[in-house]
């Protein structure tokens, strides 16, 4: 409840920015070249099944020193498969 | 003596790297190190006048590469400790002047019987920072809980890995308890899961560093200064021995715990 008025103190804020610059300072990938391989890989994946192109997410996560590009990639009518 | 080479780097200028080496071999020698002390910044030399050893060089270590002398004519003694040494760089060349095969080299000549070789990098991450860690067995990186210095600690640690020098440990300089208890700076554990290195230091902001470098006498010899006793610790660290960290930290834990239990956080 407070933390909803409180306004937010300039250490957290640093923290968050840094770990955002960090993530791509260390993969040297801008957010629009992440865009980008986010549609390229929507076209390549349509191609063998069907998905469902706007709930795609892409993103990096850092695990300590090491970093992860993180993909979750909702398939479309999977239960009319099912039942076919 | 097989000498350890341990080259302080940092990416962003002006965060305490050649204090830090000043402090840190003041201190290995305090503790009966001998140790030889390396400026690696050529054309913009700090180290001597940090040392407080401005008025005694002869020749440096341009001068040395370019055999206009030996080794030994190039290294100053301390005033007070006679087991610490001086190289200082060459103030009227530039950094081409050397190469990481003439640093290598001085290095190797260096270890029979020497403890320690310090070497101050420069700022950056050009030829003078390549020269200064192609000799180093161990790399500290020195930043300060600020957003330009932390990110470009980042990338130093990012080509000290992709160059297979091992991951170097942190040096957290110039931090202010006041304002990491008031949540406007980051914390050490902050900087910490930032950089995913090992912390071997933390220094406090302290008025005493200052008048230390104008006097030309490292900080580490007066016994009261904060930022003396946690270099004299990092040089325990650096010779192997386990010391607790300083109270700053734990200050703070405690005061996390505190508005944690009445809600301030």
């Amino acid at each position: 409840m407070f933390n909803f008025f409180r306004k937010k103190r300039s250490a957290e804020s640093a923290k968050e920015r840094l770990q955002l610059v960090l993530v791509h300072d260390r993969t040297d990938l801008t957010p629009a070249q992440l865009e980008s391989l986010k549609d390229e890989l929507i076209t390549a994946i349509s191609r063998y099944i069907e998905i469902d192109p706007e709930a795609v997410q892409i993103g990096l996560e850092r695990d300590g020193r090491s970093q992860r590009l993180v993909a979750d990639i909702p398939l479309r009518g999977v239960s009319r498969h099912r039942a076919g | 003596m097989t000498a350890q080479v341990i080259t302080v780097t940092s990416g962003k200028g002006g965060v305490g790297k050649t204090t830090a080496v000043a402090n840190l071999a003041t201190a290995l020698a305090m503790d009966g190190r001998k140790v030889v002390c390396i400026d690696g910044d050529i054309g913009l030399r700090n180290l001597d006048v940090i040392m407080g050893l401005e008025n005694r060089i002869v020749y440096d270590i341009v001068d040395v590469i370019e055999g206009r002398c030996k080794l030994k004519q190039a290294m100053i003694r301390d005033k007070h400790y006679p087991d610490m040494y001086l190289i200082p760089a060459a103030q009227t060349r530039d950094k081409n002047a050397v190469s990481p095969s003439d640093m290598i080299r001085i290095c190797n000549d260096l270890r029979p019987d020497t403890d320690f070789v310090i070497i101050d990098s420069p700022a950056g991450i050009e030829r003078g920072f390549r020269n200064s860690i192609a000799a180093a067995d161990r790399v500290l990186v020195v930043t300060n809980p600020e957003v330009s210095a932390v990110r470009d600690a980042d990338r130093v640690v990012g080509i000290l890995e992709a160059e297979e020098k091992g991951t170097p440990s942190l040096i957290l300089n110039r931090l202010n308890p006041t304002l990491v208890r008031n949540n406007d700076m980051l914390s050490a554990e902050d900087v910490l899961d930032l950089l995913g290195i090992h912390l071997i230091g933390v220094v406090p902001e302290d008025e005493s560093v200052i008048i230390g470098s104008n006097r030309g006498a490292p900080v580490v010899t007066d016994p009261k200064s904060r930022a003396g006793q946690a270099f004299r610790n990092i040089a325990k660290r650096i010779q192997g021995n386990e010391v607790p960290f300083m109270e700053l930290e734990q200050q703070n834990i405690l005061w996390t715990a505190f508005q944690r239990l009445t809600g301030r956080k």
